[in-house]
């Protein structure tokens, strides 16, 4: 895909349009492990990157991709990887590091079935996983939820700067089937790679080697023995989090001010419910919709534009009820929040939704 | 007059917070040093681990950063990715390297990254107050072994540098010792042969040493340099395990 001009309209395959996207976006080193189903991304990416003057390491492990991945971004590499649920709960250490020393990365998470090794089919339930932090400490990761192949690819583009911008990894949270559909879709320009000679100008923070000048040394850390030390670092991290809140919060919505029940849902489930709501309207139920982008932050303010029409807020999702947790902090005590779901790599169809949300309705209004 | 004792500007003028005795301070002096002496402190990154020197970055006048526990060669390797005209190093001991860590050095060594890892092996974990480690030997003593190892419950001792002598990515592997002036002076031109072939990018290279911590073995300073020599060295053999192979023409 590399000869494909930018701007022009090509059919790709979700994971290899994800690799693309990243390598497009400036992000020049990759780091990876296989596992299904995101395997063709290090396969994409072994093949693609040395010959257009990136890196591709496979990795022992995920383990030792996320700290690969950690040692090139604190070094001021621009740093791209990604895995699927069991291998970016493997990851998560290495977040928990990235956070506290402030070192950018674009992580992609297509995400299957669990707990456990679980299945291989799609999943959504690393949506804790992926907003509550999987690591130790308090931190918070940016965590933006594509509903297309197109929408995925300006993403990743678009993370690979906020990564710099905010000095903290950003994840892109990417159900199974987005990994494995294709889609017509519109690839960007590829930003040039920043060569190694210019990280000491561009990333002054980076360690790179100071030269001649030790005034200039750097130390990339996450260790402060001292408590009050500690704390002010966390402080001063969750100020950061707090602007990132108020920039970065993404959100899609659909007839939520005049609607009977508004229905809640990320990625392709929101597509699913686009398709549900339609069936439900000729079913006399006016179904409005949020669709969340980014999932941290998470767009509670969306939910103060729900009307007065509207008797019950309904999660759909391919969890047991964990971006409900959510939906629960969006709604208040103004309405009821309910669920419903498929979980270990079931899909519902749209008709499944729309007869589970007209029943949740009918006893809404009994 | 001729100074018999000068400051390295490879170490940054500073209290370590290393127990006293402990070999820690003359490894870090090699290691920066040799850097200094070859002109390459500002050419330099290093990769601190998980333990005693976790704040080795403080001490050593080098970029640096820190890593999880055990896994500094990953992150070295990463950084080797994106400076591979620079010299880097990892700094472990035994627990962080030969115990949570030994995917990462394995793989590192396999795969003949071109960054020199210096394992302090103390046989011991000393952070954390003295428990067994991979390398703590038979019959010795440690919180987590109060009645001295045994091999039924715990296994053999793991000799690092053999281990990695197997692989093929591995240019240079040497084990020095600390516990006397001829072992240090041996010790820095392992350091610097390492920082050397690591120059020539011919593989990986590994220095490891065989270190005190009198505090965790209950000893003086002394008592543990005579510890090492008596029962260190003869389960884990000094010497070089793997070098280049010298081109005759």
């Amino acid at each position: 895909m590399s000869g494909q001009r930018a701007g022009e309209k090509v059919l790709l395959k979700g994971n290899e349009a994800f690799a693309e996207a990243a390598i497009r976006g400036g992000l020049r080193f990759y780091f990876g492990y296989p596992i299904t189903p995101q395997s063709e991304i290090p396969e994409y990416m072994s093949r693609e990157l040395p010959r257009r003057g990136g890196v591709f390491l496979q990795a022992e492990s995920e383990l030792g991709a996320i700290n690969m991945a950690y040692g090139a971004g604190a070094a001021g590499g621009a740093v791209f990887i990604s895995s699927s649920s069991p291998g970016i709960a493997l990851m998560q250490e290495g977040m928990s590091f990235l956070c506290s020393a402030e070192v950018p990365l674009v992580a992609l998470n297509v995400s299957r079935g669990g707990p456990g090794i679980g299945g291989i089919q799609p999943g959504q339930a690393d949506y804790f996983q992926a907003t509550r932090g999987g690591g130790n400490g308090d931190y918070r990761i940016p965590v933006f939820a594509p509903a297309s192949i197109q929408e995925a690819i300006d993403l990743i583009y678009e993370a690979a700067g906020l990564a710099e911008t905010w000095r903290n990894p950003v994840m892109i949270f990417a159900d199974g089937i987005m990994g494995q559909m294709m889609e017509p879709v519109v690839l960007p320009e590829q930003r040039p790679f920043i060569e190694s000679v210019e990280i000491r100008r561009r990333k002054p923070w980076a360690i790179s080697g100071y030269g001649d000048d030790d005034s200039r040394r750097n130390i990339v850390k996450s260790l402060r023995m001292q408590p009050d030390e500690l704390e002010a670092h966390v402080e001063y991290l969750f100020e950061k989090y707090a602007r990132a809140e108020k920039e970065l919060t993404r959100v899609e919505t659909r007839d939520i001010d005049d609607a009977d029940i508004v229905l809640v849902a990320y990625g392709t489930v929101a597509r699913i419910a686009r398709e549900a709501a339609d069936i439900l309207a000729g079913r006399g139920i006016k179904a409005g919709l949020i669709r969340p982008v980014s999932l941290w932050p998470f767009p509670y303010a969306a939910f103060d534009g729900i009307g007065p029409r509207t008797k019950v807020v309904i999660s759909a999702e391919l969890s047991m009820g964990q971006m409900l947790d959510d939906v629960k902090i969006g709604v208040g005590k103004r309405l009821p929040a309910r669920l419903i779901h498929r979980t270990g790599g079931m899909i519902p169809t749209s008709l499944e939704i729309a007869d589970s949300a007209e029943k949740i309705y009918r006893e809404a209004v009994q | 007059m001729k100074p018999v004792f000068t400051y390295t500007r490879g170490m940054v003028r500073t209290d370590t917070s290393y127990c006293p005795g402990c070999t820690h301070g003359i490894a870090h002096r090699l290691i920066t040093e040799t850097l200094d002496e070859m002109g390459l402190l500002g050419g330099t990154i290093g990769v601190a681990p998980i333990g005693c020197a976790v704040q080795a970055h403080k001490f050593m006048n080098v970029d640096m950063c820190e890593s999880a526990h055990g896994r500094a060669p990953a992150v070295a390797s990463g950084i080797r990715r994106v400076h591979p005209d620079k010299i880097v190093f990892t700094y472990q001991g035994d627990g962080d390297l030969a115990s949570i860590g030994t995917a990462e050095i394995i793989h590192a060594a396999a795969r003949g990254e071109k960054f020199t890892t210096f394992f302090i092996n103390n046989c011991i974990y000393g952070m954390t107050g003295g428990q067994m480690a991979p390398t703590t030997l038979l019959g010795q003593r440690s919180t987590t072994s109060q009645g001295g190892r045994t091999k039924e419950q715990a296994g053999s001792p793991v000799r690092v540098s053999e281990l990695l002598s197997s692989l093929d990515g591995a240019a240079y592997i040497e084990r020095v010792s600390l516990a006397s002036p001829g072992h240090i002076r041996n010790a820095k031109k392992a350091v610097r042969r390492a920082f050397e072939i690591q120059r020539q990018g011919l593989g990986f290279t590994f220095v490891e040493f065989l270190s005190t911590c009198p505090t965790n073995w209950g000893l003086t300073p002394p008592d543990a340099m005579k510890w090492l020599i008596d029962n260190m060295i003869p389960y884990y053999p000094l010497g070089v395990y793997r070098e280049p192979e010298v081109k005759t023409s």
